[in-house]
């Protein structure tokens, strides 16, 4: 018997006594099990879009700052470690990929395979989140989060020894010339006072802690569903379940690979650009 | 949401053969990223067509879309399409900002 037909049955079996277990598949409100589940797809869409445009609105901000100072934010960036953004970004992709695995084994009702892949999943998840702990102390250390002991000082050294800023001084007022270094000689195509390189680079940092900080709020949320949906297999494993609802994997599954998407962006845009 | 709500399972290699497109394209980026003398603009456009390469390889293959219902390309061509005129929208304002005639978005 198929799985579609087993799901069938079970549903048949469930409606016909008139009773609705508690682990019954098909909830009272559906006619059918394809409808049920059309209308679980379609919620979760529907919050997807919601979600893309929560993020949308963010990078929304955040292109039109980078936009307006480009070199400030040129500067801010190398403060960030492409290393751990690439290995982050690796991890992300593979747990996406161990998650299409689970949703795969869900649906095949293969419970111990399935809380395999989304123990993977909740895994590569926590290394995830044990780098971005590495990464934000770093920049905690360095005086780089945007609250009250923020200091531009560790941007301003860095660009200095890159040649791509200069001190310079005029009528007893400093200025920083932000520019380019080639062959020994410095072409300046910026001039900021210190408090506004300060302001403009702070404002960066607002952004990478606001986008990525939400980012891997979604990700800790993610774990937490992930955790539940293993304990959920490994009962259903033990029970020796024939067949298991595996629309809540697949909804999850929906969820974590948005949470994939919105760090496709992140990375490039945060990290890499402007190098 | 393959044929209405029917479970659908597809074989492992798709999954397997989008991995593989999502790492190529993951050392693409930061390569294309570390190359000398490319204009931030121009480097801005190559990390954006890569990640949209992605996201929407991400979208097809591992969220079903390619083999969804007409309903669900709906909803997954709406949000991109909304953030959009988002995008659109916002840019044409700040851009526009200095045209006007009197002290507004400041240079």
């Amino acid at each position: 018997m198929s799985v579609q037909e087993l799901q069938k049955t079970a549903t048949l079996e469930h409606t016909a006594d008139g009773h609705h277990h508690s682990d019954g598949i098909l909830g009272e409100q559906f006619e059918t099990l394809e409808q049920q589940n059309t209308s679980y797809l379609i919620g979760m869409w529907a919050f997807i879009v919601q979600e893309v445009l929560f993020f949308g609105a963010i990078f929304t901000a955040y292109a039109i700052y980078r936009f307006k100072y480009v070199l400030e934010f040129t500067l801010a960036h190398h403060e960030l470690s492409v290393p751990i953004g690439t290995l982050n970004t690796f991890v992300l992709l593979f747990s996406s990929y161990t998650m299409a695995r689970a949703v795969r084994a869900a649906m095949q009702n293969r419970h111990k395979k399935q809380a395999f892949y989304l123990f993977l999943t909740f895994l590569f998840a926590g290394v995830f989140m044990v780098n971005k702990y590495f990464e934000y102390s770093a920049k905690f250390e360095h005086h780089l989060f945007p609250g009250g002991d923020y200091s531009a000082h560790a941007v301003v050294e860095h660009a200095q020894k890159m040649g791509e800023l200069r001190e310079v001084e005029e009528n007893g007022q400093k200025f920083y010339e932000l520019g380019k270094t080639r062959d020994g000689q410095f072409t300046a195509f910026k001039r900021v006072t210190p408090q506004e390189f300060e302001q403009r680079t702070r404002l960066f940092f607002g952004f990478y802690f606001v986008m990525t900080g939400l980012h891997g709020l979604h990700v800790l949320i993610g774990m937490i569903i992930i955790g539940i949906l293993i304990g959920r297999a490994l009962i259903d494993h033990a029970k020796n379940k024939p067949v298991a609802d595996f629309m809540p994997v697949e909804m999850t599954g929906l969820y974590w690979h948005l949470v994939d998407i919105v760090w496709i962006f992140l990375f490039p845009l945060l990290y890499l650009i402007g190098r | 949401m393959a044929g209405h709500g029917e479970s659908h399972v597809h074989p492992v290699s798709l999954y397997t053969r989008t991995l593989w497109w999502l790492m190529a394209l993951l050392v693409a980026t930061v390569v294309a990223g570390y190359i000398p003398n490319v204009p931030n603009w121009l480097g801005v456009v190559i990390a954006l067509t890569i990640a949209v390469w992605k996201a929407t390889i991400v979208i097809m293959n591992f969220m079903h879309v390619r083999y969804s219902g007409k309903l669900a390309w709906l909803f997954a061509g709406a949000g991109f399409f909304w953030l959009l005129i988002m995008l659109a929208f916002a840019f044409a304002d700040y851009v526009s900002r200095p045209w006007e005639p009197f002290n507004g978005w400041p240079e």
